[in-house]
């Protein structure tokens, strides 16, 4: 009886926890959104924003930005950076 | 309604099933992103869920691309990490399968007499050898620093230990022939950026580690072949030291006689000169202010339990593991009284100085709030911190953990 109790809470669980090979992540909405999607996941997932809210304040958003082009190469454009840079601090800043 | 609000109703229905009884380990772990380490961002909580690579349990899915997941600390009861749990940690999204078959690591550089090339064969036939050693990411434990650093915001388990077999490195120096303008060994993995620009993964270690006896290009884990995605076919072993220099994939070892550049050895997993107490100096790269991340702080942890986690009143037993860069547990000590007194934990099999060190500690637990604090010594007589040690990437978190369980 146990054993079966215990197989139910299993499959229970397995029915309740969703287990994704590929993040869906929707960020909020905003003016820059389409900027950071149609730049950031060139390289990498999107969830790299929310893991990283909201303790950045604008300065340190513009300084993850600027390292993404200066330190790893990102070929973004200056008018989409600021975008980006804005989108962040609005939407993800502490 | 969040994604983690969800599941933890989930979880809640499953409890509520259960009726008292206790859910599996599995389960618990298979919750895990649900139930996340107190302190880490508050945006983590928005997305995070179990993910399942190929070839592994569901983890905690940091990030998909590159792959960053985490191991539940219920995977981490034993002081073998199972290699379906064991934590993968990605800098890079360019990861290609890559075939035992075709595979070759090539050996040179301007600090060796000559170049070959080596298959995997090659390196089966080569005297081999064991070291069951610890892999923590440098960043382990970075989601807890206060104030939070900007990365991969890890909890407490980025980190895993196994039976690592392989050919030592410095039997493969060997081959070539050192010069001994020699100062570094550099290394490269077949895995690579998503754009042209992206600086390569290329990590170096000073020469003297890369000939210590226990440094190995390792082709099994656990006694099986490495699983893709812990560096499959074959990956840089270096005992006592954080994950950053373990390349995955290797496919070349190059001696140097200039220090490596780029972006990864500076300004990447630096700390600042002076602030740990670190033995192991990478001398050939050290500046004036920041110095290369080297052998890991002496760390323990609590995985029986985690921090609110409800108990009988009476006796309980609480279990972990404990770590260092290699000098050796000496003792794990326990508190319940916030610090003022401190009693030994039991220490388990020794699986040698690199290798975790399981332990554990019975306690009689009193109605209500039952707080726990756990420190380690090494044999060298270091300690764990009382009070985080901030540096900006936030490496080397050591502060002795505090649950605190209900009963």
């Amino acid at each position: 009886m146990r054993v079966i109790v215990l197989a139910a809470i299993a499959a229970t669980l397995a029915a309740n926890t969703a287990w994704a090979d590929e993040q869906e992540i929707k960020l909020k909405p905003g003016p820059g959104l389409d900027k950071v999607e149609a730049n950031c996941q060139a390289c990498h997932t999107l969830a790299y924003i929310p893991m990283n809210s909201p303790f950045l304040n604008a300065a340190g958003w513009d300084a993850e930005v600027t390292k993404m082009i200066k330190a790893y190469g990102a070929p973004i454009d200056d008018a989409d950076a600021q975008a980006i840079k804005a989108y962040l601090a609005a939407h993800y800043g502490g | 309604m969040t994604r983690r609000h969800l599941l933890q109703a989930a979880g809640a229905g499953a409890a509520a099933a259960a009726a008292g009884l206790r859910l599996s380990t599995v389960a618990q772990a298979e919750s895990a992103a649900s139930r996340l380490t107190p302190g880490v961002p508050a945006g983590v909580a928005s997305y995070v869920q179990m993910g399942r690579l190929p070839g592994k349990r569901p983890l905690i899915q940091l990030a998909d691309r590159p792959p960053n997941y985490e191991t539940p600390i219920e995977y981490l009861r034993t002081p073998i990490t199972p290699n379906d749990a064991f934590f993968v940690r990605y800098h890079l999204s360019d990861i290609p399968e890559v075939k035992a078959e075709t595979y070759r690591i090539a050996v040179g550089g301007e600090g060796a007499n000559g170049t070959i090339e080596l298959t995997l064969d090659d390196l089966k036939k080569m005297p081999a050898v064991e070291v069951v050693a610890v892999n923590q990411c440098s960043g382990n434990r970075r989601g807890l620093s206060q104030p939070h650093v900007a990365g991969v915001e890890w909890g407490y388990g980025a980190m895993g230990c196994a039976r690592w077999r392989g050919a030592r490195l410095k039997d493969i120096l060997d081959k070539v022939g050192l010069k001994k303008e020699a100062i570094e060994i550099a290394f490269n993995g077949a895995d690579g950026p998503a754009v042209d620009k992206t600086p390569d993964f290329i990590k170096s270690i000073p020469v003297w580690k890369a000939t210590d006896e226990n440094t190995i290009v390792a082709y099994e884990m656990n006694g099986e072949p490495l699983p893709h995605f812990n560096g499959f076919p074959a990956r840089v072993i270096v005992p006592g030291w954080t994950g950053t220099y373990w390349m995955k994939h290797v496919i070349s070892i190059n001696a140097l006689t200039r220090p490596q550049g780029g972006f990864w050895m500076n300004p990447a997993y630096r700390i600042p000169v002076g602030k740990f107490p670190i033995r192991d100096r990478f001398i050939t790269q050290e500046n004036a202010t920041s110095t290369p991340i080297t052998e890991m702080v002496v760390n323990s942890l609590i995985t029986s339990h985690r921090d609110g986690d409800k108990v009988k009143v009476g006796k309980v037993v609480v279990s972990g593991l404990a770590w260092d860069g290699g000098y050796g547990i000496r003792s794990v000590e326990v508190s319940t009284d916030g610090g003022r007194t401190w009693f030994s934990a039991t220490l388990g099999a020794d699986l040698g100085r690199f290798a975790f060190r399981p332990w554990r500690f019975e306690f009689t637990a009193r109605r209500g709030r039952n707080t726990l604090t756990v420190n380690a010594t090494n044999k060298i007589g270091q300690t764990q911190t009382a009070e985080l040690i901030f540096n900006p990437a936030g490496y080397h978190n050591n502060v002795m953990q505090r649950i605190t369980l209900i009963a």
